[in-house]
């Protein structure tokens, strides 16, 4: 009876590895031959800064189950930061054909903003969300509000309200040839920095020490705490890790688009937000999930003509989701998953 | 030389709720002392209030005469306090090793832990042939062997078990309760809550009884288990 439980676990737990990469793999294949490969790079590209974003947003939900509608604007902080550091701090004003040059400064950006953002996400957590630790949980999430208001706010006044150009440092012209399309190796290198960044993470929360007290204290935090686990410090890195990513979702967007404003973390951070209760929220692979199934739905609205229902379209699927799923992509049916 | 652990005049609130009204107790190295009373009397409150999980809003706890009401929860593991809480609490999406993994969360990894592993196999067989098998889905019985064997990996100087034998078949509780028993001839002092105060104060050296978060009665365990009081209230006899 033990080795027939035994085997069937382990058939079981073979089907459930090769089930989602079936069936992600199935989907990439039917939306490159319905979108043709112009549009699917481009959903591809649409879907790797929503992922980034995405995981911020789960990752605290996970952790406190607090739907940190700031995070949005984090995202838009960073995409600010980025453009200050790029333009005032290094210089820069347009692209840079020099490979090495490229290289640095790229990386130089990358560290740098995702450091700024890192703190700032801290500090953010260390002074609004953690004095209401143990306060009713309608009160943190109205302070995150506040908190969105006061980084939009910000912006504006450092900024002003329109739009403001960033510096675009990967050289649009740059492509190369796949079936007779072009890439811009732009869009490559965006998919190629948000793959790196979340594989990084994956492999954080499930090696290491600190992420296994994260997915601890996700589970449970009284449990975990009499483990000897320290719940601030392991919700402080929560925010660290969480604003990181959006920071490096912000250098990516500025690259792309070469442009942002301080309204961008409402749109994009909500459809970010759709994105991670799509993947089921607190799972970080769904959330990266999330990110990419929306940007196909946004990117294939437009290709079939109907770019200005984008929004609506998404919306509609996260409302049939929350009634026949609520639990999301990857979400679990016991529904004991954070 | 100061006991293991001593609480003096402990109070605690839940908001309003004044739910230990002035707890005071005391556990020896080596001792096995349970803690006795019925739904609401404030037993697990007392064992979160000594691991930090709630704060006392007055009193003292002591470990080995060092004071540790206002230390946090993960510092006081770090002294020696180990907590199987009510409800097992076990990481139900990690496996049986995960498990006992956490439960050495602040210990370096090694040959310690490696041996610690082994100890903790040897008392539960059972979690050695579930080891890689999901918390969440063992049997009750199962998931509390882990919630202890998890606690011990930290290698507490004090177990505070709550209700260990909860829920559970009637020859498990037998099982756990020969186990707490090798677990404290071991040399780790048990603070035991224990609804099921038949098995408690045959297995306990000292008992407490609480009343609406109130010592009421503090005595040998085989003076207790022989008074009228005591028999009537909680033996059903």
């Amino acid at each position: 009876m033990a080795t027939a439980s035994v085997t069937s676990s382990t058939a079981g737990r073979l089907l459930g590895t090769v089930r989602l990469p079936l069936s992600i793999f199935a989907f990439l294949a039917l939306a490159l031959g319905v979108l043709g490969i112009d549009q699917f790079v481009n959903a591809m590209t649409l879907g790797a800064i929503y992922a980034l974003v995405a995981l911020g947003y789960t990752m605290v939900y996970g952790i406190i189950e607090l739907i940190n509608f700031a995070h949005g604007d984090v995202f838009m902080v960073g995409s600010f930061v980025a453009m200050f550091i790029s333009s005032s701090l290094l210089g820069n004003e347009g692209s840079i054909t020099n490979v090495p040059l490229l290289g640095v400064s790229v990386l130089v950006l990358f560290a740098l903003t995702i450091g700024v953002m890192a703190l700032l996400g801290a500090l953010i957590e260390r002074l609004a969300y953690r004095p209401l630790r143990r306060a009713p949980k309608l009160a943190p999430l109205i302070t995150a509000i506040g908190v969105s208001f006061i980084l939009q706010n910000l912006i504006q006044f450092f900024f002003g309200p329109t739009i403001v150009t960033v510096p675009q440092l990967v050289p649009i012209e740059w492509s190369i040839q796949i079936s007779g399309s072009r890439v811009p190796l732009l869009n490559l290198f965006v998919i190629a920095s948000s793959v790196i960044l979340m594989v990084a993470l994956q492999l954080f929360i499930s090696r290491t020490r600190t992420g296994r007290a994260m997915r601890t204290t996700s589970m449970d935090r009284d449990a975990s705490s009499l483990m000897g686990v320290n719940i601030n410090r392991t919700i402080m890195i929560t925010f660290l890790i969480g604003s990181g990513l959006a920071g490096a979702a912000g250098v990516v967007h500025g690259l792309y688009y070469g442009n942002t404003n301080y309204s961008l973390g409402f749109q994009s951070g909500l459809k970010a937000f759709t994105a991670a209760v799509l993947g089921g929220i607190g799972n970080t692979a769904g959330a990266a999930l999330g990110g990419f199934l929306i940007a196909f739905v946004e990117v294939g609205a437009s290709a079939f003509g109907y770019g200005r229902w984008g929004g609506a379209v998404v919306f509609s699927l996260l409302v049939i989701f929350l009634v026949f799923r609520p639990t999301g992509l990857l979400g679990s049916h016991t529904g004991d998953r954070a | 030389m100061a006991p293991l652990l001593e609480l003096k005049d402990v109070h605690t609130y839940y908001g309003a709720v004044h739910a230990l009204r002035g707890v005071s107790l005391k556990v020896e190295e080596g001792e096995i002392v349970t803690l006795i009373g019925s739904n609401g009397a404030g037993k697990t409150t007392t064992l979160r209030t000594i691991s930090g999980l709630e704060r006392a809003r007055s009193g003292s706890i002591k470990l080995k005469g060092k004071s540790i009401e206002a230390a946090e929860p993960h510092d006081i593991v770090r002294l020696g306090v180990g907590h199987s809480p009510e409800g097992r609490r076990v990481f139900s999406r990690m496996s049986v090793r995960e498990n006992l993994e956490m439960g050495a969360f602040l210990r370096k990894s090694g040959p310690d832990v490696q041996k610690d592993f082994k100890k903790v196999f040897d008392l539960f067989p059972r979690l050695k042939e579930r080891e890689s098998q999901a918390a969440g889905t063992m049997s009750g019985g199962e998931q509390q062997m882990l919630a202890i064997g998890r606690a011990l990996m930290a290698q507490p100087k004090i177990l505070l078990l709550d209700e260990p034998s909860m829920g559970l078949a009637p020859i498990l509780v037998e099982q756990i309760f020969d186990i707490i028993t090798e677990i404290n001839s071991r040399g780790t002092a048990v603070l035991l809550v224990e609804q099921n105060a038949m098995m408690a104060l045959g297995i306990a050296k000292r008992g407490y009884i609480l009343q609406i978060g109130e010592v009421t009665l503090e005595d040998s365990c085989a003076k207790l288990a022989k008074n009228p009081k005591v028999r009537e209230a909680y033996l059903g006899v």
